[in-house]
């Protein structure tokens, strides 16, 4: 295992002189980690994986695994463990075999070989399976096996998941999520996982890197996106619905909406110029029927019963917003009412970025 | 339009089993049920690309059963985006108007109109290869409304965009649908789809109906286990129980006791709805505590999967919680919100709603 470093590294395809499909970056990925990069399609994720798996070479800057340059090696020559979206298994072996392949290519034999191909499969609930051919088994199954394949070498710097649950009935996913983390604790890989469904991304990662355009928009926990989104896309793509965010002024000190004073958790004053807002999570919106503090008269547009939470669209002066209340709260009434927004709950957003 | 006593036999198999059906006419009808329950299969036939086997559809009194597609006035789209490639994002949507023989100054405002409202007007000029899959999709919805066919059949039309786009797209096309000039028939393998278009909903499993009525209503009192399940996500939490008919109490294996409704059975199957479970107790909640199996993170809530000795359950919980593998856990419910069922699985009580 390694702790991998990224030093200004950037990319742009070739014939796409001005688009950076990977804006330069420096990071660095902790050994022993669990990481998830997350964004839509063509946000840049999967190309900032194969910089660092070394299937693309970077148009610019430094890969370095421990402090060793490595910009310039083949994935072969790296060090790392790659799963796919597609199960990659020999078909013709046994799932003994195919869990033994990358150890027995590097020398592995006799006990020692045994012992860490029973260990994985033990902890992929393959023991059963293992002297049986992989031809046999479910698309689940041959998944697993191209799982335990990726994690039977405890040498490697990296074990790199490209969307490995494609495949995976939805029924089973959850119980596949359960093995990533349990894998994660018991073998204490480094582990980078490409994903576009933030439910894989935040229940794998102790830290999700959020990307968009080609850029790293936030690094943090599940909880930090949640709560305290640094970007307008963060706030909008995690959660569902997305954070609301509210046209608002900046009068003698504070951020007003239509005139009302509403206090935030930002705490330092936004940049003169920039396009102001305040982010509030449909889920702490609170509606109330008279004004108070902290409170924005707004007007209920449309109401609606969900089952499990009920959906109310607001009209807050020029913008829209959702309240989603738990069924239990007292339902509202369409027409004027007043929305508080949780100081604690809320921030001020100068264009796409949170003030802090 | 109403279907009495659908079959549709496939070889041996028997695909659709003595479907009974009214459809709320300028409504929209959800078909709620799993992979192969049957909903493709039925849609084809209230669309007549398929005959049934036996049983009649009616719109009115007139009998449509076997009358061909082309002959009725119905618009279907499809799980994949179908668009003509060679025609721009503007033809695509005039190409109905156009087979109609409408005029060109028609076809412009129809075409223009819908557009503005599925938020394609700055696509228009583009072919469907330069339009991203939310904009392929919604391309292929504006052609249909452009038929404005009194059915509207959408087969699972969300299921290849991502989760974003379906978020956006569930509440617009719900919006879409509320002026009631079109019947609309949507099926879809996801209760949350269902909840949020609201309306009617049929539930479908193996070929049959399993209920089917006012969309809150089916989903707030399921006749059955097997319905409750069917419009259940995540998955309807089910407790064996002995009843104690003396206190009204529910019984677990484990021995915890819960109020329950008036009931004349002995042994009850209990069912709780993931979102009905806290993680903050309070007087009148009972606790039912297991191990952590996984927290699964969502975005804006957590499932909670909890291993006990007589169950394993899922919460759904608002917020993010982050908690650890084999954790003891402990989650809190109303006795009130708990649905039983008889060892046939018939509903037995109910929450109020």
């Amino acid at each position: 295992m390694a702790r991998i470093d990224l030093e200004d590294v950037g990319h742009r395809y070739a014939g796409a002189a001005d688009a950076w499909a990977l804006r330069p970056m420096t990071m660095t990925w902790s050994d022993g980690g669990a990481y998830a990069l997350l964004g839509p399609s063509g946000c840049g994720k999967t190309t900032l994986l194969n910089i660092i798996s070394g299937l693309i070479a970077p148009s610019r800057g430094r890969v370095s695994f421990d402090g060793r340059d490595v910009t310039a090696l083949a994935p072969e020559a790296r060090n790392i463990a790659q799963v796919f979206q597609f199960p990659v298994v020999y078909d013709t072996m046994t799932v003994f075999d195919n869990l033994a392949f990358p150890l027995r290519n590097r020398g592995w034999s006799g006990a020692r070989l045994r012992q860490r191909v029973e260990e994985v499969a033990d902890i992929l609930e393959l023991r059963p399976d293992l002297p049986r051919r992989a031809r046999a088994l479910s698309a689940d199954q041959k998944q697993k096996i191209s799982l335990g394949r990726g994690l039977v070498r405890p040498d490697v710097a990296a074990v790199l998941f490209d969307e490995p649950l494609t495949v995976i009935d939805p029924h089973l996913k959850w119980l596949l999520r359960r093995k990533l983390k349990q894998i994660h604790q018991q073998l204490k890989l480094s582990l980078l996982y490409v994903t576009h469904d933030q439910t894989e991304a935040l229940t794998f990662a102790d830290q999700v890197v959020v990307m968009s355009q080609g850029e790293i928009v936030q690094v943090g926990t599940p909880e930090a996106l949640f709560e305290t989104p640094a970007h307008r896309f963060v706030g909008h793509f995690i959660g569902s619905p997305g954070m609301n965010f509210l046209a608002c002024d900046w009068t003698a000190g504070a951020a007003t909406i239509g005139g009302v004073r509403v206090e935030t958790s930002s705490k330092q004053a936004p940049p003169a110029g920039a396009k102001l807002s305040i982010g509030v999570r449909p889920e702490y919106l609170e509606l109330a029927p008279t004004p108070g503090a902290n409170c924005v008269p707004v007007r209920v547009a449309a109401i609606q019963d969900q089952g499990i939470h009920t959906m109310v669209r607001l009209e807050v002066g020029a913008s829209f917003a959702w309240a989603k209340l738990r069924t239990t709260s007292a339902a509202p009434t369409p027409g004027s009412a007043f929305a508080r927004l949780p100081p604690a709950r809320c921030a001020l957003y100068a264009d796409e970025r949170r003030v802090a | 339009m109403r279907l009495s006593g659908i079959h549709y036999r496939v070889g041996s198999e028997l695909w659709l089993e003595d479907i009974d059906l009214s459809l709320a006419k300028g409504g929209i009808n959800v078909l709620l049920g799993a992979t192969l329950a049957g909903k493709t299969t039925l849609l084809r036939i209230m669309a007549g690309l398929d005959r049934p086997t036996a049983g009649r559809l009616l719109a009115g009194d007139i009998d449509l059963t076997g009358v061909p597609v082309r002959q009725r006035n119905v618009a279907m789209v499809y799980q994949q985006f179908i668009n003509y490639p060679s025609l721009t994002v503007y033809e695509n949507i005039a190409s109905p108007l156009r087979v109609a023989r409408r005029n060109e100054a028609e076809i412009r405002t129809r075409v223009t109109a819908l557009a503005e409202t599925l938020r394609l007007t700055p696509f228009l000029s583009r072919y469907p290869a330069e339009l991203s899959g939310g904009q392929q999709q919604r391309t292929a919805l504006a052609r249909a409304l452009a038929k404005d066919a009194e059915l509207l059949l959408l087969d699972e039309p969300l299921i290849n965009l991502d989760y974003k786009l379906r978020e956006e797209l569930r509440a617009e096309l719900a919006q879409l649908f509320a002026d009631g000039r079109t019947t609309v028939v949507y099926a879809t393998t996801e209760p949350l789809e269902a909840l949020q278009l609201g309306g009617y909903t049929t539930l479908l499993a193996a070929g049959r109906v399993l209920q089917s009525g006012p969309t809150m209503q089916v989903f707030r009192r399921p006749a059955t286990l097997a319905a409750a399940r069917a419009f259940s996500d995540p998955p309807l939490n089910v407790i064996p129980a002995r009843v104690d008919a003396r206190n009204h109490e529910a019984v677990l294996p484990d021995g915890v006791r819960l109020p329950i409704a008036p009931t004349q059975a002995s042994e009850i199957v209990l069912g709780i709805r993931a979102h009905e479970f806290s993680l903050a107790g309070a007087s009148g909640l009972t606790a039912l505590s297991g191990r952590v199996e996984l927290a699964e993170i969502s975005g804006s809530e957590t499932f909670i999967h909890l291993a006990r000795d007589d169950a394993r359950l899922v919460a759904l919980i608002p917020g993010v919680h982050d908690l650890a593998l084999n954790e003891p856990c402990t989650l809190y419910v109303r006795p009130a919100s708990l649905y039983g069922f008889d060892s046939s699985g018939r509903l037995l009580f109910a929450p109020e709603s």
